[in-house]
């Protein structure tokens, strides 16, 4: 079974972040880059269904150079290889433009499953996964939080929660699948497996080497722009509910909830 | 020159951070609490591979340099010193002296376990009345045909007591030199072996959750073969054993140094007095432009010391430096950690009360701050 994982670099959630002075980009001076925590999940799933199909896992990720040590923290998990697609070209590029790259570096690989997170914690989109499975034209299954591959590696049984209940999904393979958190919990990557990283192959792709066309990509040709950031507004002071007794503060609560914050 | 660490020491960083603080950081003040050493950390720090560091892979080692020795230690002290002490005198000082003057013999039969961390080794240099004066141990072996007969008895020993605990590297006095002063010798003795006992000591001010043990022998037999390289070299294996401590203990003075600074900082922020949080205020905020620098530097001297290690270049006095240096730093952030929490420093509930004092014990062990500045004082040519 060979299963390729699609991994993004974002800025580490404690990272503080700033707005650019130009109002549309975040100060990235001071950000400690990290695995995007949905790939992190999508990288243990296939470790496991490698573990149990054997096969190979591939690990395909697209950004600046930096991302090289995601991909290597990957290979130091248990990853065999990895695909780093990065071009100068690409700084600035929209979802699907990504999407496009990582298709074209995918396409020509074997595989059975690929993972990539059901997001990336950055700019919290959600459509490579979408846009990748569109390009290759097989099915994807998002939001899962169990993966069952049948004994012959056809199918794929997989489940998303949905309101408290769970849906569960059956697909012919190959298939994509978007990773959401539940899914497992991601090994550390541990002494051993980053001395055996160094030496696991890691091959970096233009977008010439992948016949794609520099003009379809980059700022330029983005068909969504960012308009403005706006940092989140400022949390305001807490409100402590009055009352003599529990019984007398959760009323008071309760209707609060209601008819203030309107949630109930 | 290049302050750069190689991509392999950032993902060590980052692996063995996360580790701590998932699996660490949230027993870490219960273990203390307890005063109990915990397996199931242990398995958990020898399967991410934490045992063996420095070692080379033919023995189950994991073939890193010191400085991502120094690193990993660093990374588990910043979240609990006790964790680290088992890790540092694991390595250190149970795993050090059989590697580096083990014959093939010994190396093949003990290190395979204690790399993968399903046992543990202790180093029995300290004695009652031998502390700082190493050398006046008085444990006696005599050779008895082809057995050494060990008796005396040893105290403070890490590690060398958990359920692990495959055996001990214990200094003896095994004869008397030409000049007519004792002939020192280091002889392995395993666990389990009539007429050693290991007892575990209670009642620490710090690194409550690390194996501390004393180490009684009484007409102890053990084969002539455990002799640990060749007999009289004791003292002075010994003593290179520290010199490679001390950087695992100066690593731990770093990282729990950068472990009060992370909490002090998040709580000056968030805490408010007079109207503002309290790091507004500019005597807190030098507090912590003060611990950031002395961090800084405290890292630099360090990761130099390894440096010089990892290059075969002599490493004496800048270890010695780096472990007396580092665990003042951490005495003083430790300090300035409490005061900024206020009263709620003095409390169990935040972590800065157990750094406060886990760090006393690394001006104490593996050589005294005063014995640090004796070894400095010597190698520059001042005493
Ligand atoms: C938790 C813990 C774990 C330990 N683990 C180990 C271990 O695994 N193996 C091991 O062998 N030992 C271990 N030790 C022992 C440790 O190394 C000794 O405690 C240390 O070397 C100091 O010896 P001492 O306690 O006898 O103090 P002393 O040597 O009695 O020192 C008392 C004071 O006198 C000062 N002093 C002594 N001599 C001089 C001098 N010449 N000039 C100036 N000042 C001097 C010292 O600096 C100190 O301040 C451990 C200790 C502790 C507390
Ligand atoms: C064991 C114990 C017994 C106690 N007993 C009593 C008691 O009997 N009665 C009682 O009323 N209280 C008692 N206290 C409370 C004690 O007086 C407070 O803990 C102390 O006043 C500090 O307040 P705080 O803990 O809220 O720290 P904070 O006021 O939050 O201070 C945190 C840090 O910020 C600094 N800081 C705060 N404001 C400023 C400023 N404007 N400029 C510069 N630095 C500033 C402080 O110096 C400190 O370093 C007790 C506390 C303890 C731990």
């Amino acid at each position: 079974m060979n299963i390729i994982v699609c991994l993004k670099q974002v800025p580490d959630t404690e990272s503080q972040i700033k707005i650019g002075s130009d109002g549309v980009s975040i100060v990235t001076d001071d950000i400690k880059w990290v695995m995007n925590p949905y790939d992190e999940f999508g990288v243990e799933e296939a470790l496991k269904l490698k573990e149990k199909f054997g096969g190979e896992v591939t690990v395909v990720g697209l950004g600046p150079k930096r991302v090289t040590e995601s991909i290597r923290t990957a290979l130091a998990m248990g990853a065999d290889k990895g695909v780093l697609v990065t071009d100068d070209a690409l700084e600035g590029s929209d979802a699907l433009a990504t999407a496009k790259a990582i298709a074209a570096a995918i396409k020509d690989l074997e595989y059975d499953v690929i993972f990539t997170g059901q997001r990336g914690v950055d700019d919290d989109q959600g459509l490579v996964g979408a846009a990748v499975a569109e390009l290759l034209d097989i099915p994807q299954l998002s939001l899962i939080t169990k993966v069952e591959v049948a004994e012959d590696g056809n199918t794929v049984k997989v489940e998303r929660p949905i309101e408290g209940e769970t849906l569960v999904i059956e697909s012919s393979l190959p298939a994509l699948i978007t990773a959401q958190k539940g899914l497992n919990e991601p090994r550390y990557a541990s002494l051993p497996g980053i001395m055996k990283a160094k030496k696991k192959p890691l091959e970096e792709k233009s977008l010439g080497d992948l016949g794609l066309d520099a003009s379809e990509f980059g700022a330029d040709a983005r068909k969504l722009k960012i308009l403005e950031l706006t940092p989140p507004p400022a949390r305001e002071a807490g409100k402590i509910v009055e009352g003599e007794t529990p019984q007398e503060k959760a009323a008071e609560l309760a209707k609060l909830l209601h008819e203030e914050a309107k949630v109930l | 020159m290049d302050f750069s660490l190689s991509m392999e020491q950032e993902i060590l960083r980052n692996s063995v951070r996360d580790f701590a603080e998932n699996e660490i950081k949230p027993v870490a003040r219960e273990l203390d609490e307890k005063e109990t050493f915990s397996y199931d950390t242990m398995r958990k720090m020898a399967a991410l591979g934490l045992f063996g560091m420095f070692v080379s892979e033919k023995y189950g080692g994991q073939g890193m340099d010191y400085i991502s020795y120094a690193i990993a230690t660093e990374e588990i002290a910043r979240v609990d010193g006790s964790h680290a002490a088992t890790v540092a005198a694991g390595n250190s000082l149970g795993i050090g002296p059989l590697y580096y003057f083990g014959s093939e013999e010994q190396k093949q039969k003990y290190l395979p376990k204690l790399c993968s961390g399903e046992a543990l080794w202790g180093f029995g240099l300290t004695e009652p009345d031998a502390g700082s004066d190493a050398s006046n141990s008085k444990t006696t072996a005599v050779l008895d045909g082809d057995q050494w007969v060990i008796n005396g008895s040893k105290i403070f020993i890490t590690n060398a007591s958990t359920k692990l605990t495959s055996g001990v590297t214990s200094l003896c006095r095994t004869g008397t030199r030409e000049d007519g002063r004792p002939e020192l010798s280091c002889i392995l003795v395993e666990a389990g072996t009539p007429g050693f006992e290991a007892r575990e000591m209670h009642g620490k001010l710090m690194w409550r959750a690390s194996n501390t043990s004393e180490l009684y022998f009484d007409d102890c037999r053990v084969p002539d073969e455990n002799m640990l390289g060749p007999r009289g070299n004791g003292f002075h294996q010994m003593m290179q054993t520290l010199d490679g401590g001390r950087l695992s203990i100066g690593a731990m003075g770093l990282g729990g140094a950068q472990g009060c600074y992370d909490l002090a900082l998040k709580y000056s922020r968030e805490r408010t007095q007079f109207g503002k949080p309290i790091s507004n205020f500019q005597v807190n905020a030098f507090k912590l432009a003060d611990m950031a620098l002395e961090i800084e530097c405290a890292r630099l001297i360090l990761y130099k010391a390894c440096w010089l290690r990892d290059q075969q270049k002599p490493f004496g006095k800048e270890a010695a430096m780096a472990k007396l240096h580092c665990s003042e730093v951490m005495y003083r952030c430790a300090n300035h950690a409490v005061q900024l929490h206020g009263g709620y420093g003095l409390m169990k509930e935040y972590d800065v009360e157990r750094f406060y004092r886990d760090q006393k014990l690394l001006e104490i062990g593996e050589g005294t701050s005063e014995v640090q500045r004796i070894v400095i004082s010597r190698l520059i040519g001042a005493l």
